[in-house]
């Protein structure tokens, strides 16, 4: 196929119409769309949307938007799960299953790349964003505009991973896609370049959130609260960015690397003229491994809020927990040739990792018992969060131990590419990541909206997804001892065959648990007003966040809090402070919402679209578009306003600043009041 | 605190926050030429049977090249002493002048990449050139970044004037014109003296 000077390699032929399974899932997930398209419009709401979200600087709405991201992304990867459970619960024997293998590979390739890239990393990047101000007393982030950014270019990756589905085809090379495979050579289709190009675009957005909340947290503090004081979940995520900064351009490096070699034709990554493929896996891993502590650590700072909130005590070793927080970021850099024990680095080489590797557990250890401890003689409230929390702590421990094993050497060697390792990755990512991203979910959406979700729905949830997890993933343990290799498209053995129907079983009831989500949703958002919560404080909590009303207003802090403790708010309703009280309203400086966010989204997506189909003039054209707007932002400098004291009071006036503490003397299981 | 005040104050504080995350991700971006010194050093025995470097390089056209970057960072330099002197006329001068030293950084250097690829060691000839190629064209590509960047900064200065905006936009312009500096200094010592000497 000759390229073409206008549409590079895109032809019609890209559209993959003659096959029925993409077909229906490019026509559901459209029709989806233009059903909310329908229904906005249908309300009238554009114009509102427009203005007050799509166009909002304010880390709050960005935060909900990023979760919103996370979600739709979410079900697009469970779906691929479905499909890969179906498939390989029946392609036995005689059945070749219902996916021809080179739909198979990029089902997984997809479900992998989707479920790290836009599920973990938007879902706790949308929780750190509308919290961390809020917990530091901050009133937004550093850099408000970047923020905007960083968003639409990960919905802008988001989208071309969608559209990949409808226009040509996504990689087959795996989530890790490692070369020679992901070569031209072998790979000549557009599958790969989508697949750089969402991860490479995305990562540049991550990165820039990375520095953001790295400076947030370090620079716009409230007054009074030292390091040693913020809450732990924010000393997750000032880790965390430490850790994005570190290796996400690891990850930028090696993307940029093998894009020249596709296009270029260079040789980093191949297999003649000098290539070296390990050092294509030695630098993924370099950021893949830290990138597993970057979902995981801010899931761990939820469980800490949680434990604490619901065990009504204080979180037991705050010091232990920040300086095991911090161990496990400094080892998560020495441990990554683990991934791949088997390149042959020889016994010393591996034996380190293999050691590092183990001593990770350490730190992960203290934290554990340190919830553990936490909970002990505590006042435990079993509601949703706590339950996502419990459910955590066993599960993600048998995780660990399988974890601990695979970083024996000798063990990798026969336990490596098999099932066991796609059910030990499952083990810590579910409980670990995702089970704290939904405790979180739960537990801030009161702040986030103003009512809390419905527990009986909750609870339906949480028990589907954690029966659902344990019959899906332990029986592929029992797979990889019996020496199932992951991604298998077909197998001859009809020994396995039972395990995976256990697996779809289990499958199938994660499936109902997510059923049981959007029930949830619709239930609460129906019964909000019985589940309104006026209080701001809804579960008697500690840190700031629950200190404002909930929703806060859009400047968060009417008067800047002063901390005088470590879990700040709780100190204050102990002191009984009426700190609210005290000095007039003085006027608030705020950034001004802007469109340009979403139009450097909208190039990006561009971009990476004719960079993916060789669209020459195109990627040309959307750079020199994306300089242009650079050099207009550096001349714009009415980027914010001011609220002028007046304002606040008025707007102070219709909320119940008082009214968080007339309940927490109210509520029988709080802290012991003395104020 | 009255508003006035309150505003300076803002915009202080806004400075300081730009310079520090500025100076971030410039430390990302070292990160990222380390992964590419690190391929470099993987790759720069794999020559497939083509040129090594020491055949290639001619390290008295690369000091020169160096020299033009060196001395574009020494006028950078006289550029905001000129600009906290609130010397808008010197600053653009030095400026500009740093712009050409830049410039023929940059000419001389795609000069050098056109010459290698017109004799056939282009990139795609073996590993070795692939990761020459990669590193030294990425700071290649980062300073003619910063020429746009100085290009806008000198229409700021004469139509703006020196406000505190345009100071901190000058201020890490600069911490990336010496940080491009730093890395060249890497560059030269790993990809040119190390593979000639």
């Amino acid at each position: 196929m000759i390229p073409s000077a206008v549409l590079g390699k895109l032809t019609l032929s890209a559209i993959p119409y003659h096959n029925p399974i993409i077909m229906g899932a490019v026509g559901t997930a459209s029709l989806l769309g233009l059903l909310v398209m329908v229904w906005v419009t249908w309300m009238g709401r554009w114009g509102y949307l427009w203005r007050e979200w799509l166009t909002s600087v304010d880390h709050k709405r960005i935060g909900v938007m990023y979760v919103i991201l996370a979600v739709i992304m979410m079900l697009r990867g469970f779906a691929d799960a479905i499909m890969m459970r179906t498939h390989q619960a029946l392609a036995e024997g005689l059945s070749q299953g219902y996916l021809p293998p080179d739909h198979y590979n990029q089902v997984f390739s997809a479900h992998g790349t989707i479920m790290i890239i836009f599920v973990a990393m938007p879902f706790f990047i949308g929780l750190m964003n509308f919290v961390v101000p809020l917990q530091i007393g901050a009133r937004d982030v550093a850099y408000p505009f970047v923020n905007s950014v960083s968003f639409w270019m990960t919905v802008a990756s988001a989208l071309l991973l969608m559209v990949s589905l409808a226009v040509g085809d996504f990689s087959q090379a795996g989530w890790s896609g490692y070369p020679p495979l992901s070569e031209t050579q072998f790979s000549p289709g557009p599958g790969v370049d989508y697949w750089i190009w969402g991860l490479q675009l995305g990562g540049v957005g991550t990165l820039l959130t990375g520095i953001n909340f790295f400076v947030t947290i370090l620079r716009l503090r409230a007054p009074g609260m030292s390091l040693m004081k913020m809450p732990v979940f924010t000393w997750t995520i000032l880790v965390t960015t430490v850790l994005i900064m570190l290796s996400f351009p690891v990850l930028t490096a090696t993307l940029a690397l093998l894009t020249l070699d596709r296009y270029l034709g260079m040789h980093f990554f191949t297999n003649d003229l000098g290539g070296n493929q390990m050092m294509f896996t030695n630098l993924f891993w370099v950021w893949g491994h830290p990138e597993v502590y970057i979902v995981i650590l801010p899931a761990f700072g939820i469980f800490s809020e949680v434990v604490s909130t619901f065990s009504r005590k204080r979180l037991f070793g705050y010091v232990s927990m920040v300086y095991a927080t911090v161990a496990i970021a400094v080892l998560s850099f020495g441990v990554w040739l683990h991934h791949f024990f088997t390149m042959g680095a020889g016994a010393n080489v591996n034996a380190f990792f293999g050691i590092a590797t183990m001593v990770i557990a350490v730190p992960t250890g203290v934290k554990v018992f340190n919830w553990l401890f936490t909970m002990y003689r505590g006042r435990i409230e079993f509601t949703t969060p706590m339950l996502w929390s419990l459910g955590f702590i066993v599960t993600f421990t048998i995780g660990g131990m399988t974890g601990v094993l695979l970083s024996v050497p000798g063990a990798d060697f026969v336990l490596h590419n098999s099932e066991f390792l796609v059910a030990h990755f499952h083990n810590m990512l579910i409980p670990g990541a995702l089970f704290g991203y939904f405790a979180g979910y739960t537990f801030w959406f009161p702040k986030m909206f103003g009512f809390r979700l419905d527990e009986k729905w909750g609870r339906r949830a949480f028990w589907s997804w954690l029966a659902g997890f344990y019959l899906a993933f332990m029986p592929l343990y029992a797979l990889g001892f019996m020496g199932m290799p992951r991604r298998l498209v077909h197998y001859d053995n009809p020994i396995w065959q039972p395990y995976l129907l256990v697996a779809l079983l289990g499958t199938f009831l994660v499936a109902y648990g997510i059923f049981c989500q959007v029930v949830q949703l619709m239930v609460s958002i129906r019964h909000r007003d019985a589940l309104r919560d006026t209080t701001g404080d809804v579960w008697n909590s500690h840190s700031l966040e629950w200190s404002t009303t909930s929703p806060p207003p859009f400047y968060n802090f009417a008067r800047l809090p002063r901390v005088e403790a470590l879990d700040a708010f709780a100190h204050m309703k102990e002191q009984g402070l009426p700190h609210r009280a005290q000095a007039p309203f003085a006027p608030i400086h705020m950034p001004r919402n802007t469109g340009v966010g979403v139009a450097m989204g909208a190039i990006t997506f561009v971009f990476g679209f004719a960079m993916v189909w060789h669209i020459w003039w195109m990627a040309s054209a959307s750079l020199a578009a994306m300089l242009a707007v650079v050099v207009m932002l550096a001349n714009d400098e009415d980027v914010d306003y001011m609220v002028s004291a007046e304002e606040v009071a008025r707007l102070e006036k219709g909320s119940a600043p008082a009214m968080a503490f007339a309940s927490a003397a109210a509520t029988p299981s709080d802290l012991k009041t003395q104020g | 605190m009255t508003a006035t005040a309150h505003a300076h104050e803002h915009e202080h504080d806004a400075t300081e926050n730009a310079v520090f995350g500025f100076w971030l991700y410039l430390m990302t971006d070292c990160i990222l030429f380390a992964s590419l010194f690190a391929t470099f050093a993987v790759l720069h025995h794999n020559t497939a049977d083509g040129p090594t470097g020491k055949e290639l390089f001619d390290l008295r056209y690369v000091l020169v090249e160096t020299m033009f970057l060196l001395l574009s960072s020494f006028s950078n330099g006289l550029a905001m002493l000129s600009l906290h002197r609130q010397a808008r006329r010197a600053t653009v001068q030095w400026l500009l002048l740093t712009a050409l030293l830049g410039l023929g950084f940059v000419v001389m250097e795609v000069n050098e990449f056109s010459r290698l690829v017109m004799e056939g060691n282009g990139p795609d000839r073996s590993g070795f050139l692939s990761a020459f190629f990669g590193l030294v064209g990425t700071h290649g590509a980062h300073v003619s970044i910063g020429l746009i960047w100085m290009t806008v900064m000198m229409g700021q200065l004469m139509f703006k004037g020196i406000t505190p905006a345009v100071t901190s936009r000058l201020l890490r312009l600069s911490l990336f014109w010496h940080f491009l500096d730093v890395i060249w200094i890497g560059v030269f010592t790993v990809v040119y003296l190390m593979e000639v000497l």
